[in-house]
């Protein structure tokens, strides 16, 4: 039988606030341990938490960012569980009145776009963090509890199961980050924990409306451990279908070392969150006018910064899509035209050059030491003629590790193009004169051996010759 | 309403308490006492009631994102009944 995955993910997203949700505790990250605590944020008694209005602000920019619908009451529950991180043993969310319903996102699949339906999004405290005796959670005989993260303001983005891929859900969570830098609500730093995703994964026969018994993978922290973890977990409980098994309903946890996922909780039955209404904290009502006004604010979004791309300069949608798929990336974009440039050529030089050398050197663009108004500058020489897009390939070395001007590097160098005729012309002689063979293949009508000569030409001009003035030159002599 | 020893048992296991079984018929009754008493409210008709979410008449009360000092580290641990390096110090957490 042939199977389809049937995938869904809650996406944790941490905001970046100065405060933690409830307190006025620092949120920032890479604290001593248990530095950042207070008696709200700890669970001791008789404490009385108080929402921090910028969470509320960037919940609903997050909804109104992601098609959503703000609920306009809303109210934070406690949900119940035992567990060390969580020194209160409820965490404060929300249940059934969350602050954002029924969005969508567009995602870029091997089939086109696809609409991605979001569920809910809501708001909620990070837990602590542990830190094993053991090699894992199940060989260590204690552990020890960091509280800094308690209480650390997260939005809970959860999809409905509409992905059906370990690469569409990786697309996805991309989209997911890439609109959440873009409103600048989250610094969506995998790698300090901002964005994790616990992923439900099911399966059932290819034309089958009724979804299979699911399992979860907690916290994965990253979108290669996410799609690891996917196709692991896809490939696992096929096995177990074809076998003849059934699937348990359980939570297992992703191995990045091993590679594999591993079951996590025993005991299913102790499942059970028994959901209550937060009597600390008083509703959250928010108006129309408060609504329009958090959607005024929102700057250019992803989908619509990539259509503006294609529209105004051409670019291809791929182009456009790769352009915009981080703030970072199409700010740069629009400041190298700013700087003059076509937007083209900047598209392709940030494709190109510049993406190759930033992966080489594992820099971000906002850390790129060609900025943005220099290669406007760069890409401005060539369109202007003064290097041709050979010769730019070399400026841009130069201009890598040094932070002059383009227009002093060509100087300084002695990059300019030639385009003076007589120059060019008494190279073009010595070259006709010195090949012979190439010269008669062509005028036996090998039209193909000028490129040969055009090479000569260019190799000793290092470069710096204007190739279409070559060829144009060549072919006058030649044929003459 | 009926509490079985299935009930009683599964509210044991999350709150974390040791029921005797000697004790367990006592607390049955009790607890069935209890939850028949409070269905007395099934007899109100609340068709066109919501459902109350908050039980003051008060809303958006916020505080700005502001920093304030924290706990110090050695307060913040006073009471742990286990603690190491400035952590707080718990017993394995997942059984085998």
């Amino acid at each position: 039988m042939k199977y389809e995955a049937v995938i869904g993910l809650e996406i944790h997203c941490e905001l970046k606030t100065k405060t933690k949700i409830f307190c006025g505790c620092a949120t920032g990250f890479g604290a001593d341990q248990n530095t950042h605590v207070c008696p709200v944020c700890l669970g001791l008694p008789g404490v009385l938490p108080t929402i921090n209005k910028r969470v509320v602000e960037f919940a609903i920019k997050a909804g109104l960012a992601t098609n959503c619908e703000i609920n306009k009451y809303s109210k934070f529950d406690r949900k119940n569980y035992y567990y060390p991180d969580l020194p209160k043993n409820w965490q404060t969310s929300q249940y059934d009145l969350p602050i954002a319903i029924h969005g969508w996102v567009d995602i870029d699949t091997e089939d086109g776009r696809k609409r991605i339906r979001l569920t809910r999004i809501h708001m909620e405290e990070d837990a602590g963090k542990l830190v094993h005796s053991g090699t894992n959670i199940k060989n260590s005989l204690t552990s020890n509890v960091d509280y800094n993260r308690t209480g650390v303001p997260l939005l809970e983005i959860v999809s409905e199961p509409d992905l059906r891929s370990a690469e569409e859900a990786r697309t996805y969570m991309e989209k997911i980050k890439t609109i959440m830098q873009y409103i600048d609500v989250s610094n969506c730093r995998m790698e300090e924990g901002n964005l994790r995703a616990d992923v439900n994964v099911s399966l059932r026969p290819v034309g089958s409306e009724t979804l299979g018994t699911r399992t979860e993978m907690k916290n994965i922290n990253s979108f290669k451990g996410l799609e690891d973890a996917i196709n692991y977990e896809v490939e696992r409980q096929r096995e177990v279908l074809e076998d003849g098994g059934h699937i348990v309903q359980e939570t297992r946890t992703w191995d990045p070392e091993r590679g594999m996922t591993l079951s996590m909780r025993s005991k299913e039955n102790a499942h059970d969150y028994r959901y209550m209404p937060e009597p600390d904290l008083p509703p959250i009502v928010t108006t129309d006018e408060q609504i329009a006004k958090y959607r005024d604010e929102l700057p250019e979004l992803p989908d619509a910064r990539r259509e503006r791309l294609e529209k105004d300069y051409g670019l291809s949608d791929y182009d456009a899509g790769i352009i915009t798929g981080s703030r970072a990336s199409a700010e740069y974009f629009d400041a190298v035209v700013a700087a003059g440039a076509d937007a083209k050529l900047a598209a392709n030089w940030m494709m190109g050059d510049l993406a190759k050398n930033l992966n080489a050197e594992n820099l971000t663009i906002e850390q790129s030491p060609v900025d943005a108004k220099r290669l406007g500058a760069m890409i401005g020489l060539i369109s202007k003629g003064t290097i041709s897009s050979k010769i730019a390939k070399k400026v841009f070395k130069e201009m890598w590790t040094c932070p002059d001007d383009p227009e002093k590097i060509v100087k300084d160098k002695g990059l300019v193009q030639i385009t003076d005729t007589s120059a060019i012309e008494g190279i073009v002689d010595e070259v006709i004169a010195a090949n012979e063979k190439a010269v008669n293949d062509y005028k036996g009508g090998n039209k193909k051996a000028i490129g040969a000569l055009v090479g000569q030409v260019m190799k000793k001009t290092r470069g710096k010759a204007n190739p279409q003035m070559v060829n144009k030159l060549l072919a006058q002599k030649l044929n003459g | 309403m009926k509490v079985t020893k299935d009930d009683l048992d599964n509210v044991a296991v999350l709150s974390r308490l040791t029921i005797p079984s000697e004790e367990a018929p006592q607390y049955i009754e009790q607890l069935d006492k209890f939850l028949t008493y409070v269905d007395n409210l099934a007899q109100v008709d609340t068709e066109e009631v919501r459902p109350t979410t908050y039980a003051l008449p008060i809303q958006n009360v916020f505080r700005d994102d502001v920093v304030k000092p924290s706990l110090d580290r050695e307060a913040a641990l006073s009471n742990a009944p286990l603690k190491e390096d400035g952590y707080f110090k718990v017993p394995k957490v997942l059984e085998d």
